[in-house]
C-alpha cells in the first residue's frame, strides 16, 4: 500500500507540484497500478535472475574514433530557449 | 565542560573520493571529442544531450583504461559489471540522470601504498633507512559520465528574472571514480594518497591528472573521533580543492574545526562544505538530509560487461612498471636514497630517461644526480620535459662514464654540459673535439708545476717560509695553465712534492 505520504515524496523527487485532488487521485491510482502487478507475486521465481533488458547480448563497445555530430546549429535551437551558443535555463537554487 | 573531556585525544578518519578524467579521443556513449574546447557547446550530439530515441554505446578505450587502472590500484577486476542511472535534476545534467555504476562496478577491493613524508615531502625513514609506508584500501573504481558545466548566471533584461548559462562540451566525457576506505588519519596521508593515484593514472597514460583543469577532483569525508572509539564520528565533506597543498591544508584546517566544536560542546552537522583557498578555511555550502535519494536503476540501454580472463591478462601485460614498483627496485638494485627513488619516479618519462642512463652503464647515484641536479634545473628554466631535449640518455651515459674515468673532471663535465643540453651529440666527441680530457700524465702536469713556480718566486718563497696556505694559490695557477684539464688530485700530490722538497 502507498500512502499519500510517499505520493508526495515521489512527487518531490520527479519535481511535480500536485494539488491536493491531484494527490488523492495519483494515491489511488498509484496503487490500482501496485495491485495489479501485485499479482506477479504468485508465480515461484527463486531461481530466476533479475530481468533488466529485453535482449541477451554483452560487451557491445564501439571503437574511440572521433566523428562530429555536424549539426551544432540544429542541437542548439532544439532546445526550449539559447542564448548565442549556450543553453539558457532556468537558474537554480541550490540545496533540496 | 570537565577536565576529562578537554584533555581527550582526538583523531581524524579521512577518505577520499577522486573523479580522474580519462583521455580518451571522444565521450565515454558518443563519437563527440572528450577533449577540452574552449568555445561552448562544440562537442555535443544527440546521445551527450539526451535527445529522445537514441542509444548510447560504451567507448571501448573506457573500459580498457577503467580495468586498467583498477589493475594497477590491486583490485578485483568484476567478471559482470553493468551500468545504472542515478538520478538528480540539476541543469548540468541534460538527460536528468548520470550513467554511472551502482551495485556492480568495474573494479573493488583494492589497495595502494603510500609513503608517509615530513612537511618538505621527503620520505619519513626508519632505523634501517628504509621509507615508512602505509596501506591504503581501494573500495572501488567504476566508470560514468561527466556532466556539463553552467557558465554564469545573469540578470534578465528584459523580465528581471535570473537564468544559467550551460555548456555540454563536458557532459559524457569519460572518468573513472575511485574511493578509498577511511584509512587515512591526516591531511599529509591524503595529500600523499592523491599523488600516488595521480602518479599511477600518468604512468598509465589514462589520464593527465591536471587538478588545476579539473581532470583529477577530490572530494574528501573527514570526522573526529576521540582514540580508542570504535564508531566513526558524523562526517563532513570537503570540495573544491585545486592542488596537493590544499588538500592537505583543507584537511588539517576541517579537523581543527571539528576539534574545537567537539570540545565546545557542539554537534558536527552532516553537510558538504567548501575550502576557501584565499581566506584557508572551509565554509558550510550545504547540510544534507539523510542520504540522497538517487534512485538508481539499471540502465537499460547499456547491456552488461563481461571482461574475460584473457582480454584481463592481455591488459595486465600492457601495465607499465608503475611508480611503487619502481621505488623499491631503485633503492634495493640501484643503491638510490629513498628521497632520490621518490624524485626520480614520479614522473615516468624522467624514470624512463634515468633508466636508459644507467643501461648505458653508468653509475646509478651520479646519473640521479645529474638528472635531478642541473639537467632539472635546466629543464624548469626552459620549460621543457626531458623528452624533448637534445641530449640523450646514451650521451649522459658518456659524460658520466668520462668522469668515472677521469677523463675529465666534474667541473669540465659542468662546463660543457649546457652545450650538450643544447645541442647533443656524443659527449666523448665534445671533449676531444675542445681537448677537454684530463691530464694525468705526470711528466705535463711536473712541466706546468715547473714553469709556475718559475713565475712566481716570491710566493715560493713565502711558501717555503711557513706560509703553507698558499698551495691553494699554486694549484689554480696550474689549473689555469693547464686550462683546467689537470687532474687536481694528482695536482696537489705532486705540488706539494716540489714545494717540500
Amino acid at each position: 500500500m502507498i500512502d499519500r505520504e510517499q505520493v508526495q515524496k515521489v512527487a518531490h523527487l520527479a519535481r511535480l507540484k500536485l494539488t491536493p485532488d491531484e494527490e488523492e487521485q495519483f494515491t489511488t491510482q498509484l496503487n490500482d497500478i501496485l495491485d495489479y502487478f501485485e499479482q506477479l507475486s504468485e508465480l515461484d521465481v527463486t531461481d530466476v535472475q533479475p530481468t533488466t533488458r529485453a535482449i541477451d547480448v554483452s560487451n557491445v563497445v564501439r571503437p574511440d574514433h572521433h566523428q562530429p555530430y555536424g549539426q551544432r546549429e540544429a542541437l542548439l535551437e532544439n532546445a526550449p530557449d539559447r542564448d548565442g551558443e549556450f543553453f539558457k535555463v532556468p537558474k537554480i537554487v541550490t540545496g533540496d | 565542560m570537565t577536565t576529562a573531556l578537554k584533555t581527550t585525544q582526538y583523531e581524524a578518519v579521512i577518505g577520499l573520493e577522486t573523479h580522474c578524467q580519462l583521455s580518451t579521443e571522444t565521450k565515454i556513449f558518443s563519437d563527440s571529442s572528450a577533449t577540452f574546447t574552449a568555445d561552448p557547446n562544440i562537442n555535443i550530439d544527440p546521445v551527450c544531450l539526451g535527445l529522445p530515441g537514441v542509444l548510447p554505446v560504451l567507448n571501448q578505450k573506457v573500459l580498457e583504461y577503467a580495468v586498467k587502472a583498477g589493475l594497477a590500484l590491486n583490485c578485483q577486476i568484476a567478471p559482470y559489471s553493468k551500468f545504472d542511472r542515478k538520478q538528480y535534476f540539476y541543469p548540468d545534467l541534460p538527460k536528468n540522470y548520470q550513467i554511472s555504476q551502482f551495485d556492480l562496478p568495474i573494479a573493488e577491493h583494492g589497495w595502494i601504498e603510500v609513503e608517509i613524508t615530513d612537511s618538505t615531502g621527503k620520505p619519513v625513514l626508519d632505523q634501517a633507512g628504509n621509507s615508512i609506508t602505509k596501506r591504503i584500501g581501494i573500495t572501488r573504481l567504476h566508470m560514468e559520465e561527466d556532466a556539463g558545466k553552467l557558465v554564469h548566471g545573469g540578470s534578465d533584461r528584459l523580465s528581471g528574472s535570473t537564468y544559467s548559462l550551460v555548456d555540454y562540451n563536458r557532459a559524457g566525457v569519460p572518468l573513472v571514480e575511485i574511493v578509498s576506505e577511511p584509512d587515512m588519519r591526516t591531511g599529509q596521508e591524503a595529500a600523499e594518497y592523491a599523488q600516488e593515484l595521480r602518479r599511477i593514472m600518468r604512468y598509465l597514460g589514462v589520464s593527465d591528472g591536471n587538478m588545476q583543469e579539473g581532470s583529477l577532483r577530490c572530494d574528501v569525508n573527514i570526522s573526529v573521533r576521540p582514540i580508542g572509539q570504535q564508531e566513526f564520528g558524523t562526517k563532513v565533506e570537503i570540495k573544491n580543492m585545486n592542488s596537493f597543498s590544499a588538500i592537505q591544508k583543507a584537511i588539517d584546517h576541517e579537523i581543527e574545526r571539528q576539534i574545537q566544536a567537539i570540545a565546545r560542546g557542539e554537534k558536527i552537522l552532516q553537510e558538504t562544505r567548501l575550502w576557501e583557498e584565499g581566506a584557508q578555511r572551509t565554509i558550510s555550502m550545504r547540510i544534507k538530509e539523510g542520504s540522497s535519494d538517487y534512485r538508481y536503476f539499471p540502465e537499460p540501454d547499456l547491456g552488461p560487461i563481461e571482461v574475460s580472463s584473457q582480454q584481463m591478462e592481455a591488459w595486465r601485460s600492457e601495465l607499465p612498471e608503475l611508480p611503487y614498483q619502481k621505488r623499491p627496485r631503485y633503492e634495493e638494485t640501484l643503491g638510490l636514497s629513498p628521497y632520490d627513488a621518490r624524485v626520480l619516479t614520479d614522473d615516468r618519462a624522467i624514470a624512463e630517461y634515468f633508466e636508459a642512463v644507467v643501461a648505458a652503464n653508468a653509475n646509478p647515484k651520479l646519473a640521479a644526480n645529474w638528472i635531478m641536479g642541473d639537467i632539472s634545473a635546466y629543464l624548469n628554466t626552459e620549460r621543457l620535459s626531458i623528452t624533448e631535449i637534445p641530449l640523450k640518455p646514451k650521451a649522459l651515459g658518456e659524460l658520466i662514464g668520462l668522469i668515472e674515468a677521469g677523463t675529465i673532471s666534474n667541473k669540465i663535465a659542468k662546463d660543457i654540459l649546457p652545450e650538450l643540453l643544447a645541442k647533443g651529440g656524443s659527449a666523448k666527441d665534445l671533449v676531444e673535439r675542445k681537448g677537454l680530457s684530463q691530464i694525468s700524465d705526470t711528466g705535463e702536469i711536473e712541466a706546468a708545476i715547473a714553469a709556475v713556480l718559475a713565475e712566481n718566486p716570491s710566493e715560493l718563497e713565502q711558501y717555503r717560509a711557513g706560509k703553507t696556505k698558499l698551495l691553494g694559490f699554486f694549484v689554480g695557477k696550474v689549473m689555469k695553465q693547464t686550462g683546467g684539464r689537470a687532474d687536481p688530485k694528482l695536482t696537489n700530490q705532486l705540488l706539494a712534492n716540489k714545494l717540500n722538497p
